[in-house]
């Protein structure tokens, strides 16, 4: 445990297949139950039965950003799982798996093997699951907790499965527990209670809830990972909190769909990944010439193509920078974890609505199908709404013009439906008051007037957004910077290069468009050694920050191999970097998932 | 979607006039698609419709432009978006008259995959597809409705492609008005129209409606002289056997008219509980209750 207090890293692995989400959310249940914090990472596969999943989760009495460093007790639903990973479990770690049918060996020092016969516990049950069951139940003994603890957890996971089931898993869960308990060392350090019992979510359930408080009526999607968890949650809560969901045949009639009822009036909203981004940009750019404001989420997995569906990359900013062709105005933020995700919502359609144009939301596999600890109190569903210029009432008279160029460039904005204010909106260049200039009046002085109009709307919305701050000792080493989720890594990187002697501080840039160029460019002017830390192969954000600012940078951290940071990385490249070694550090990952 | 006379102004007060957009048309002196504006316009004032209770939607394409002549909201979206766009303007405002309009180009190429589950949906929009067989704003190119042997500056040895057939490929996929009409005969338009927009759920019409300048094979005259109306046939549009018949023939005899239609099916907006009550979803007060709230944060616990 690298810090003091409670920090204690479990994992889980097995084939796809062999119920590793039931044993994860049971634990995640009574984590937070007991007021404690969790932070949980999934690696998996695209692959229905088999791979290999290996679920992390990292619990604290204090808030944890990431899965961590290390892993403390390693439970192994199969023999794979034990020859990937027993060789990275160090001194003082606990390995936990079914001795009837895995076999440990070459374990390190100080490694406290604990075998459990399965059969034996299980009065020979064949249920392929219950060995999650017994597991849990030793789990529950090396975490130092009473058996009443998992009982709470395992009635409360299976009860709408009737009270059979209920008695049988708590019976094998006991013998489990009573096994373990006899045989095996539990931690020096039992899970404690925190102040008050957390909630859990996803960040595709937090993007999801920042839609519903947000006021979001219109929902469509297309399945797509990692962005999927969010239609999930859309379609579970629509039809009680009044949103239309509904799944369409492919991406750009989502992005359509999505358009056509944020005209009438909706906050409409539609999440996806790069492939189903790409098929919507074209209507997202329509969005912009219509002067319709509606929300896109791109839930970033690695790429190219279909590339690995299941795994985190930071691969899509020069896509949702390029977006759809021409040149327009789009709101572009990438929230730093499932809170700000949440938060970011609501305010992006505040924006969107007030500046009449799309807003993209860059989140990445990390945030998004991540699950995580949240403290409910921190979670505002009445936040703020401004709609901008909305013109509710109906008029008699005539001359309504929907794109009047106006002192700010924004131009009040009337419904379909609403008496006196008859317009066409097109996705030609039109007139101010709607006629199409490219068929009609081709006329560059009406284009030109058009676009700056557009544009001029957009050269205020700067001032609205949060300017990016410097996180940490304004005097350090030096300054990591980055962008979405490579906060949090880089947070916990910062803390560990402090026990390293390294002082570090954190810049990290939320929101893309508008950029705050000038405040960055005094920030890193006045930093001694600048870092640039992403999840791309080529330095997108990077490149987009010199195209911005002029400025470049002293190195960059770079990780392309599906899976997240981990801390240790950051602090090993800085490290390297301040060393003279390299300039361009690219971590080995060290788990085989 | 059904238009109750009783709650609508006298019609005499509307005039055919008044559905006309603040843009005079640029179609070619002689398209067919001005009939079609034409009868449309007839119709909704026929209906007792009201400009501001309508919504135009089109894609891109010489007839989707009909939305800036036409005088209701309209939205002139992208090449083959329409059905999508005016579901989403459908679901988020139930109570609006939405119409699409677009080519076969637009409709049936670029769009069939949105006119496929459009259909399938039930989604209550009428969709007129002025159909002339030729891709006329990118200066003709065949579409997906041109004959074989076709030829055009993309065939100019002639097409070898089957076209498609709208009628049986939107009966097959579930729509629940099917019409074809012909820019030649309005009175027979004016009069579908009037009852697809009262048919609740996907009502199409496809509508012969030629193109002067780049079509020469399937111009007024050829229509003129082989279309037939299926009312005067005794056809029954109940029948969807007979109406596939019916739209499969092509030769000497082209049928127009109302070919199949059913209200066994209900239309999307009235299967999803959320529109229930509470009116349209676009002009719904935003943001959630309290109570709403915390019962979302209590299933997190």
């Amino acid at each position: 445990m690298s810090r003091d207090g409670f920090d204690l890293a479990l994992s889980i692995g097995g084939a796809a297949g062999q119920g590793i989400a039931t044993p994860g959310n049971i634990l995640a249940r009574i984590i937070v139950r007991r007021g404690l914090h969790f932070n949980a990472y999934n690696a998996y596969q695209s692959i229905i039965r088999g791979g290999h999943i290996f679920l992390t989760i990292r619990v604290s009495d204090r808030p944890v950003h990431t899965h961590g460093d290390k892993i403390d007790l390693l439970v192994c639903l199969n023999q794979d799982t034990m020859d990937r990973h027993l060789r990275v479990m160090g001194s003082g770690t606990r390995v936990v798996f079914n001795s009837d049918t895995i076999k440990a060996d070459d374990a390190g020092d100080g490694v406290q093997l604990c075998p459990l016969p399965v059969s034996d516990l299980t009065e020979n049950n064949r249920n392929k699951l219950i060995q999650n069951t017994v597991a849990l139940g030793a789990m529950t003994s090396l975490l130092g907790l009473d058996f009443a603890v998992l009982e709470d957890g395992l009635t409360l996971a299976l009860q709408r499965k009737g009270q059979a089931v209920v008695d049988e898993n708590l019976g094998v869960a006991r013998n489990g527990f009573e096994y373990a308990r006899d045989r095996f060392e539990p931690f020096a350090n039992a899970m404690p209670m925190g102040p008050k019992p957390l909630a859990v979510w996803s960040g595709n359930e937090a993007l999801a809830m920042g839609g519903a408080a947000a006021g979001v009526k219109f929902y469509s999607a297309y399945p797509m990972s990692p962005a999927t968890g969010v239609l999930h949650w859309m379609a579970k809560n629509g039809r009680e909190l009044g949103i239309m969901v509904r799944q369409v045949e492919d991406e750009i009639a989502v992005a359509n769909m999505t358009i056509g009822a944020a005209y009438t009036g909706c906050r409409a909203m539609c999440a996806t990944s790069g492939g189903g981004f790409a098929l919507m940009t074209e209507a997202i750019g329509s969005a912009a010439m219509m002067e319709i404001p509606a929300v896109f989420i791109n839930v970033q997995r690695a790429g190219p193509s279909t590339g690995v569906p299941t795994k985190t990359e930071q691969g899509d900013l020069w896509q949702v920078l390029g977006a759809s062709q021409g040149d327009f105005e789009r709101f572009i933020v990438a929230p730093r974890n499932a809170l700000d995700a949440f938060n970011t919502i609501p305010e992006l359609f505040n924006l969107c609505e007030k500046y009449q144009c799309p807003g993209i939301v860059l989140s990445d596999l990390l945030i998004s199908e991540g699950t995580f600890s949240v403290d409910p109190d921190d979670i505002d569903m009445g936040p703020k709404i401004d709609r901008g210029e909305l013109i509710t009432e109906p008029s008699t008279t005539n001359g309504y013009k929907r794109f009047l160029d106006t002192e700010t460039g924004i131009s009040p904005r009337a419904l379909p439906g609403l008496e006196g204010y008859v317009h066409v909106v097109a996705t030609d260049e039109q007139d101010e008051d709607g006629r199409l200039i490219s068929d009609e009046f081709t006329n560059p002085h009406k284009r030109r007037q058009m676009v700056e109009k557009r544009a001029r709307k957009f050269g205020q919305a700067v001032g609205l957004i949060a300017a990016p701050q410097l996180e940490g000792p304004p005097e350090a080493d030096v300054t990591l910077i980055g962008f979405g989720s490579t906060w949090a890594p880089i947070t916990e990187a910062i803390e560990l290069l402090r026990q390293a002697g390294i002082t570090a501080n954190h810049l990290n840039v939320k929101w893309i468009v508008p950029l705050h160029a000038g405040v960055i460019v005094d920030i890193l002017s006045r930093s001694k050694r600048t870092i640039v830390v992403e999840n791309n192969y080529s330095g997108q954000f990077y490149r987009y920050l010199r195209s911005e600012t002029g400025l470049d940078v002293d190195g960059h951290i770079r990780k392309f191999d599906g899976e997240p940071f981990m801390p240790h990385h950051i602090v090993d490249g800085v490290q390297e970097i301040i060393a003279g070694k390299t300039d361009r550090y690219v971590p080995v990952h060290e788990l085989t998932v | 979607m059904a238009v109750a006379a009783t709650d609508r102004r006298d019609p005499a007060q509307l005039s055919p006039k008044d559905f006309k957009g603040n843009v005079d048309p640029d179609w070619c002196v002689g398209c067919g698609d001005f009939g079609v504006l034409r009868s449309l316009q007839k119709a909704c004032a026929e209906l007792g419709l009201r400009p501001h209770e309508i919504l135009t939607v089109s894609g891109i394409g010489c007839s989707s432009n009909l939305p800036g002549y036409f005088n209701s909201y309209g939205m002139h979206t992208l090449h083959g978006r329409a059905l999508a766009v005016a579901t989403g303007a459908k679901l988020g405002n139930h109570e609006l008259t939405v119409i699409a309009t677009g080519g076969d180009g637009d409709g049936y190429g670029i769009g069939g995959n949105h006119f496929a589950h459009t259909a399938r949906r039930n989604v209550d929009l009428t969709y007129l597809v002025m159909n002339n067989q030729i891709y006329g704003l990118t200066t003709g190119q065949i579409s997906p409705t041109s004959r074989v042997g076709m030829k055009t500056k993309s065939t100019p040895f002639g097409s070898v492609e089957q076209p498609s057939n709208p009628l049986t490929t939107a009966i097959m996929n579930g729509a629940t008005f099917v019409a074809r009409g012909f820019a030649g005969d309005p009175k027979q338009l004016t009069e579908l129209i009037k009852r697809a927009i009262q048919h609740e759920g996907f009502a199409l019409i496809d509508v012969f409606s030629p193109c002067v300048t780049y079509n020469h094979d399937n111009d007024f005259p050829f229509f003129k002289e082989r279309v037939k109306r299926l009312e005067d046939e005794g056809h029954d549009p109940s029948d969807w056997k007979a109406a596939c018949e019916k739209a499969m023939v092509w030769g000497d005899t082209i049928y127009t008219g109302l070919f199949f239609e059913t209200s066994e099916t209900p239309t999307l907006h009235k299967l999803e509980p959320v529109l229930d009550e509470g009116g349209a979803l676009g002009r719904r007060s935003l943001g959630l209750t309290r109570e709403q709230g915390e019962q979302v944060i209590k299933r997190m616990m």
